[in-house]
């Protein structure tokens, strides 16, 4: 039953060749006989799975089931959960029980899922490595000696190890796309505005974005069809009309016009990286699309803008965790300032304290101009960039990671080279704009990526392109025998 | 040496809009603690702030009625501190780009003479909550209630030159926004609260000398106090050689005394900027001319209108229309009398006094407009004497008794107008007083008037005050002919 996507499961549930109930035990047996290998999971769910499951059962056998209805999928721990714990990662939440979801967990439990669990993540989403949880780090599937990816390491781990079919993620800086890549699986970042950032434990503001983390772009749209829309609950969530986004799966791409940034492929890339990701491209060309080369001038200067930008919205996004209301609290404070010292210190972990660190100076009186504002201008100017180069093509491609998925540790103790591997994500977030990464090839026994970049709320192209793509090639279907691995 | 005294001020007014500027919950004064706060208050992780958009127009309103600069594009900032009545640790305010501003205020001063202040802007933002010093056994209480309740920062160009001056505009921007119906105006309950930036310069400097700012002042006077007692601290600094050094104050009300909070260097460094949760505000002029058309009467307009259509002096006119409640008092007083100088004079003198003695605001006045021009209907139709509506009906109405006409009748408080009845008293009276009535046949005609009180204050006395005045005058006149 694991091998199943979910359009699979939505069709076997239909068919009645099993149940909700049978479906989600099965994973969950699954969970807790493999997850001691990746430590993809915070928290599992049994109880309310199965009691959801015997009702998205119920609901079926009435003939009234939405369009998912009795789906198991696992959610990132970012996505608060009413009534079960949501951590973040973090030792400050550790404790946190909110009393409400969030807008994309609603939808899609609208839409019938069921969920299994909690997965685990850098913590509040700052790292590309899952080693910065508080629940210990992941490993990646393909080989459990080697980092996932991140900040949605655990989703991506959990959905390679067929230990769900499918989960949510979250994007701030490639925290989607980076670790699909790297684990071998497809992930949506949408439009910024596309789902609502209600109830996702904030990271950086202006460049969070929900989005589906499946074995197929087929999956990827099924999902994001229950995530997306309009929610008056966040200002900043778009109300442009929803469209299907499976009906446009199969349109073919003869004629798609697909833009390479000369910056992406003549700076340094990784020669393994270049070689996967041309030949996915070849085969695109020979689908019918047209490869251009375009210019994004500003690349070179996102990595900088965004870490400024987002370790700004952090340090003020993260002050609420002081201990006053809810979450970590030292033990026997002295006075105010004590209690606000201690319960920050002890309360997180060193990236997420660098990152309050660079996020405060950045802001400080003095610093400001010289930072934050002048990351403004470039964060304009990379978003003019793209504007001009989708006057000339359709969607624009790349690399997703420079590398394959990296030994644990190995870039643990330099920051900057952590940073680093953001380097292709990172202007698609300054812009707003959705990404996708596909599985287009292996290299030494690694899964790597191919980046498809959409102009504003044009998902249904990239879904479109990416369908198309895995209907001529079965790198999304390579596995290792681990993870297909009966129990 | 002369010196100078310069004051701006930055007013903090509560809108009185039913639910809160970022989420739903509702912003009523008095609750229990921690019952007016939902998830978004409280700072949870991943709520999000929604603009509550009856908060937009309500600046708006203030903007126009202020003669300021309406912004039609406005932005909200994150001001950063940690406190723990402040639950996201930070502030959503409006820095660089605010709602409303610059703008040009008139005030009027005592003495008839009037100036413009200028309004540097006025920004929306959100309250915090409170934090309970008392009662938890050397711990402190959160009440977060208040958190989230919107606001307009008023801020002043150093304008003003002395406490007068800037009580007059406290009182006028508390017209303002009372008559506009966007703020409760109650002070006590901190729905205004005024911080005052002031500093000393010699009379004739252009420069400004280094100001401190007095913060959180919840009544007029207060205000002037806590000037009072300022600008006296810094002349005196200055005078024993000492300088001025900037800094946040704060006034206790209770003791009358003042002292340092903190000084410039221990000041925050607030790290504003542009809050990401909010799209910036954008107002569409069709909006702005559609509220300025629906902009109730004004303070000024009002006053303008009580001079002319009331035939009221100009200070009582000002007095009258510088509070909407009063302003709405005194325009159901004449609604019920049909005279307007009566019920101002009432509403100034005996209603302000009485209200003044038993410390309470006009809105929680016992004595309704209906009542009060019932009275000065039964003064104007003889059925009593002012001198007893003063000192035996109103106090009775004050206390709830009876209405109007039951406590005349009650009290027995009905004007003698009796004629024959009248001329039996006066004759009483002449009769004990043969000498006077003597001397007054004796003085010649023009004279005489002087003497006429001699005999009116001994024949209102003997009737227990209910004999008709005029009536007496005449008769007593009749009388009195050799």
């Amino acid at each position: 039953m694991h091998k199943l996507t979910i359009a699979g499961i939505v069709e076997g549930l239909g068919r009645g060749d099993f149940s909700s109930e049978e479906i989600t035990r099965h994973y969950l047996r699954r969970i807790e006989q493999l997850d001691a290998r990746y430590n993809s999971f915070i928290s599992v769910t049994p109880d309310q799975a199965v009691a959801r499951a015997r009702a998205a059962d119920k609901r079926r056998s009435k003939g009234d089931a939405p369009p998912l209805c009795g789906v198991p999928i696992a959610h990132k721990d970012i996505f608060c959960t009413e009534g079960i714990r949501t951590s973040c990662g973090s030792k400050m939440l550790d404790n946190f029980v909110p009393p409400y979801s969030a807008t994309a967990v609603d939808n899609l439990a609208q839409a019938g899922c069921v969920t299994l669990g909690k997965t685990n993540m850098d913590e509040f989403a700052m790292g590309s490595s899952n080693e910065t949880s508080f629940y210990g780090e992941v490993g990646n599937p393909w080989d459990t000696g080697r980092v996932p990816g991140g900040s949605s390491g655990g989703s991506a781990a959990a959905v390679a190890a067929h230990l769900c079919p499918a989960a949510t993620g979250t994007d701030t800086g490639g925290s989607i796309r980076q670790p699909a890549s790297l684990c071998g699986i497809t992930g949506l970042k949408p439009t910024y505005g596309r789902v609502s950032r209600y109830g996702m434990v904030a990271f950086a503001s202006s460049l969070d974005q929900a989005g589906p983390m499946t074995r197929s772009a087929e999956d990827a749209a099924l999902l994001l069809q229950a995530m997306a829309g309009f929610d008056p609950r966040d200002s900043t969530c778009s109300d442009i009309e929803v469209p299907d986004y499976s009906a446009g799966l199969d349109k073919p791409i003869d004629g798609l016009r697909i833009g390479l940034p000369r910056e992406y492929f003549e700076q340094g890339l990784d020669t393994g990286t270049e070689t996967a990701v041309r030949g996915a491209l070849a085969e695109l060309e020979a689908m019918g699309a047209r490869l251009v080369d375009i210019d994004l001038p500003h690349s070179h200067l996102s990595v900088a803008a965004y870490y400024v930008i987002a370790p700004a919205e952090a340090s003020a996004n993260l002050s609420r965790f002081d201990g006053v209301r809810y979450g970590y609290r030292c033990k026997n404070p002295r006075d105010l300032n004590d209690m606000y010292t201690r319960t920050r210190t002890e309360g997180f972990g060193d990236e997420v304290k660098r990152r309050i660190l660079v996020g405060t100076y950045v802001l400080s009186a003095g610093y400001y101009d010289a930072y934050y504002r002048q990351a403004q201008k470039i964060r304009r100017l990379i978003k003019n960039d793209f504007l001009a180069a989708f006057e000339q093509v359709d969607v624009i491609a790349g690399p997703t990671s420079p590398t394959t998925a990296f030994e644990m540790g190995a870039k643990s103790a330099d920051p900057v080279q952590m940073y680093l591997e953001d380097i292709y994500t990172i202007a698609t977030n300054l812009a707003g704009l959705p990404g996708m990464s596909i599985p287009a090839g292996i290299i030494d026994g690694l899964p790597l990526g191919l980046q498809l970049i959409g102009n504003y709320f044009d998902e249904s192209r990239l879904l479109n392109i990416g369908h198309r793509f895995q209907q001529a090639t079965d790198w999304h279907q390579q596995t290792v025998s681990q993870c297909m691995q009966e129990v | 040496m002369q010196w100078e005294t310069v004051i701006g001020l930055e007013i903090h007014v509560q809108l009185c809009t039913g639910s809160k500027i970022f989420s739903g919950a509702a912003t009523r004064f008095g609750a229990e603690p921690n019952t007016q706060a939902c998830a978004i208050d409280l700072a949870m992780p991943g709520t999000l702030p929604v603009l509550n958009e009856q908060a937009v127009r309500y600046a708006i309103m203030f903007g126009l009625a202020t003669n300021s600069t309406i912004n039609l594009r406005s932005v909200f900032d994150r001001k950063n501190y940690f406190y723990p009545d402040l639950p996201k640790g930070y502030q959503t305010t409006q820095l660089e780009q605010p709602i409303v501003g610059p703008g040009v205020v008139e005030i009027e001063l005592e003495d008839g003479s009037s100036k413009n202040v200028r309004l540097h802007h006025a920004h929306l933002e959100e309250d915090a909550g409170k934090s309970l010093h008392e009662d938890y056994h050397g711990m402190s209480g959160i009440d977060l209630n208040r958190a989230g309740t919107p606001l307009i920062e008023i801020v002043t160009e150093p304008d003003m030159r002395s406490s007068k001056e800037a009580i007059a505009f406290a009182r006028k921007m508390h017209a303002i926004v009372t008559s506009l119906g966007i703020s409760d105006g109650a002070m006590a309950q901190g729905s205004m609260r005024v911080d005052v930036n002031i500093s000393v310069r010699p009379q004739g400097s252009d420069e400004l000398g280094t100001r401190t700012e007095t913060k959180n002042l919840n009544s007029f006077k207060f205000m002037e106090d806590a000037i009072r007692v300022e600008v006296h601290r810094q002349i005196e600094l200055i005078e024993d050689g000492g300088v001025v050094a900037q800094e946040t104050r704060l006034y206790n009300g209770d003791t009358g005394e003042a002292r340092s909070m903190r000084s410039k260097e221990e000041a925050n460094d607030y790290r504003y900027f542009p809050c990401p949760d909010l799209l910036p505000v954008v107002v569409d002029q069709a909006i702005v001319d559609e509220i300025a058309a629906s902009l109730p009467e004004l303070p000024d307009t009002r006053q303008k209108r009580f001079i002319t259509e009331y035939g009221l002096g100009r200070y009582d006119a000002g007095l009258l229309a510088g509070e909407k409640t009063m302003a709405d008092y005194f325009e159901a007083t004449v609604a019920q009398c049909d005279d307007a100088k009566l019920s101002a004079n009432w509403i100034t003198a005996e209603l302000a006094a009485a209200l003044n003695r038993h410390d309470i605001e006009l809105e929680d006045c016992p004595v309704s407009a209906r009542q009060l021009g019932q009275l000065i209907t039964r003064i104007i139709d003889g059925t009593v004497s002012g001198k007893i509506a003063k000192q035996e009906i109103f106090p009775a109405l004050w206390d709830g008794e009876a209405g109007v006409d039951q406590l005349i009748t009650d009290k027995g408080l009905r004007q003698v107008s009796d004629s024959s009845a009248l001329e039996q008293l006066v004759d009483q009276v002449l009769a004990d007083k043969a000498e006077q009535v003597e001397q007054y046949r004796a003085t010649e005609e023009k004279k005489r008037k002087k003497l006429l009180g001699g005999f009116m204050g001994p024949i209102m006395k003997a009737s227990g005050g209910q004999a008709n005045p005029a009536m007496v005058s005449e008769i007593l006149k009749r009388k009195l002919e050799p």
